[in-house]
């Protein structure tokens, strides 16, 4: 039982809960994730940690209401419990200086995104984040990206904020201006597929951490497998990073729609 | 000697019911705590009986376990008609009385580190982990939608509840399904499919039925509920429709050849004898290996080249000296009897060493 300590809507579907969790706060690297459940009766979802405060004891989940699941876990108040939140999980991001970065996301994406963007920072390279969303209420995150990269690009798609455009664009840009040796994407499939794509045609190597459904999280179930370079992975502990050039994006979209009939 | 055997196991289980069911079960006597603090990893079968014996002999003991339930395969693996939850909770309960604690939701190696459990003055800890990572056959369209591993599948179905309408989990019901694999958790995966609806109810084992791992009373009682048992048939392709829900599967017909290093007879394809299958539901029970998890996360312990940890085999104690483990992540895949054999033993060696 882990008690809610604070929640704020960064927009009508998407909430940030700080929950406490000392001993996974003290544990926990960026790129891991926890597994959660709401009820006797819940579902084990994955969600990738954002950031924790080890002194207070709490970890930072964002969670975008998207099935029963997360709507559940959404709709908890301040001082509700989660029934359970396990975790660590998954290999942590490996972080070194290695020059100038690129971190990309999309949608709720920029959340686990954020701890991974630090992480860089600290480790002494050039960090460009490119943030994208669909209109200018669903940008999230902006002043803690900026306070943590060299520059800030925001992209949407209506152009109602920063430019006019997908997430692509904003990353071609950088890559065209000057050399990028690493991109790490974190968004829906689609998003990050599409990003994979674009930094292969520039040979620029990159990052995807993957969401996929996982019921233990732990190496039992292999609900969560992918396609990894012609070989079967397991994202909840091979993961969830993989280098996106190798990952099987249309594969994982199809196993992410398993259940889509019954939700 | 021309009567009937004496079905031990029956008698067994009648007393065990008995006492259950009166109301009146009685807890053992427990001994003053010598104040010694023991750590266990996993609350499945070989975890809760080293835990009961432990607790017996004046330790205290902390079960520490990765799900949000304690029983491990207890609880996920073995289905509700073989070994009913309600009992294995009994079992918990009564550990619990005498003074166990258990911690769900925290994985050692992970939410805890084999330093910590150090630094938190615990003075032995018996891993016991169990079988992780499912086997795949790794043929082609085995990724598509509806092919699942047992494990997965009877964690759905026992962990998750998911065919319980009021289980946010959900589950694929199928109407033709396959299972792969001729061991105790194919039949209960078969079994748990032919109660979730499935019309057709497949075995698919490449080699005859005289070969099959599972005993032979689970493959008795699921050919009483109607399973069909396609032997000699070895998956070889599997084919999905346009949103990638598998559909068809293709299967290699065998013939039993020469012995293999196992024993048992090899089986050998027949050329040219393929033929194609409606399936809407595949599980995929052809194995599992250790998970990594633990093991991985202590250094300095010895690890088999099949990811097993390597223990002396009669105390059960590994390389690091306040190290014991037991049951599946010692023997890669095994029983729940012998997975709380090694329990047992472990216990006793454990007592043994820290009276020294």
């Amino acid at each position: 039982m882990n008690k809610i300590v604070s929640k704020e809507y960064f927009s009508e579907k998407v909430v940030k809960l700080v929950v406490e969790a000392p001993l996974i706060a003290r544990a926990r690297k960026a790129g891991h994730f926890v597994i959660v459940r709401v009820g006797e009766k819940g579902e084990r979802i994955p969600l990738t940690i954002a950031s924790a405060d080890t002194e207070k004891g709490t970890i930072t989940l964002v969670v975008q209401a998207v099935g029963r699941s997360s709507e559940k876990l959404c709709a908890l108040h301040v001082g509700d419990y989660i029934t359970d939140v396990v975790g660590p999980l998954g290999q942590a991001t490996h972080i070194d200086k290695i020059g100038t970065v690129v971190c990309c996301g999309g949608g709720v994406g920029v959340a686990p995104l954020l701890p991974i963007v630090e992480a860089f920072k600290k480790a002494g390279n050039r960090v460009i984040t490119v943030l994208a969303a669909r209109t200018k209420e669903l940008v999230i995150l902006e002043d803690e990206m900026k306070k943590n990269s060299d520059e800030v690009i925001i992209m949407t798609d209506d152009g109602s904020y920063g430019k006019k455009g997908l997430v692509t664009n904003g990353v071609e840009n950088v890559i065209n201006r000057e050399k990028v040796n690493l991109c790490v994407t974190i968004g829906p499939a689609i998003m990050m597929k599409f990003v994979s794509l674009l930094t292969k045609k520039y040979d620029v190597p990159t990052v995807a951490s993957l969401n996929t459904i996982m019921v233990d999280g732990t190496g039992m179930c292999g609900a969560c497998r992918i396609t990894v370079g012609g070989k079967t992975k397991f994202v909840c502990i091979d993961g969830p990073e993989f280098d996106a050039h190798q990952v099987d994006f249309d594969e994982m979209m199809m196993r992410l729609s398993s259940y889509k009939d019954v939700e | 000697m021309k009567k009937q055997p004496v079905a031990i196991g029956y008698l067994e289980r009648f007393a065990a019911d008995y006492e259950r069911e009166s109301g009146n079960i009685s807890i053992p006597e427990i001994p003053v705590r010598n104040g010694i603090k023991i750590a266990v990893v996993g609350s499945g079968p070989a975890g809760l009986s080293f835990a009961g014996d432990m607790i017996k002999l004046g330790y205290s003991v902390t079960v520490f376990e990765a799900l949000h339930e304690i029983g491990g395969v207890l609880k996920y693996g073995i289905p509700e008609f073989r070994l009913p939850n309600a009992i294995v909770d009994v079992e918990i309960d009564n550990l619990r009385k005498m003074g166990v604690e258990f911690i769900p939701d925290c994985i050692i190696g992970k939410t805890l580190t084999y330093d910590d459990l150090h630094e938190m003055n615990f003075k032995g800890i018996f891993v016991a982990s169990g079988a992780g990572l499912p086997r795949f056959m790794n043929i082609p369209g085995e990724n598509l939608i509806g092919i699942m591993s047992s494990n997965e599948y009877l964690t759905r179905v026992n962990l998750m509840d998911a065919a319980n309408p009021e289980s946010d989990t959900p589950v694929i019901k199928g109407k033709n399904v396959a299972i792969i694999g001729g061991g105790n958790t194919a039949m209960d995966s078969v079994r748990t499919a032919r109660r979730l609806g499935a019309q057709r109810a497949m075995i698919i084992y490449r080699r005859s039925e005289e070969e099959m791992p599972a005993r032979i009373e689970e493959i008795k009682h699921a050919k009483e509920e109607g399973v069909e048992f396609l032997t000699l048939h070895n998956p070889i392709e599997y084919i999905g429709d346009e949103r990638g829900r598998v559909r068809q599967m293709r299967l290699q017909k065998m013939e039993l050849g020469e012995p293999d290093a196992s024993g048992r007879r090899s089986p050998v394809p027949i050329p040219n004898a393929i033929e194609t299958i409606d399936v809407d539901e595949v599980v995929v029970s052809v194995g599992v290996s250790p998970n990594p998890l633990v093991p991985n996360s202590i250094k300095g312990l010895q690890i088999s080249k099949w990811g097993t940890i390597v223990v002396n085999q009669e105390t059960m104690r590994s390389d690091l000296s306040d190290i014991y483990a037991g049951g599946d992540i010692v023997r890669g895949g095994a029983t729940v009897i012998l997975a709380m054999g090694d329990g047992r033993r472990a216990a006793a060696a454990m007592h043994e060493q820290l009276q020294k």
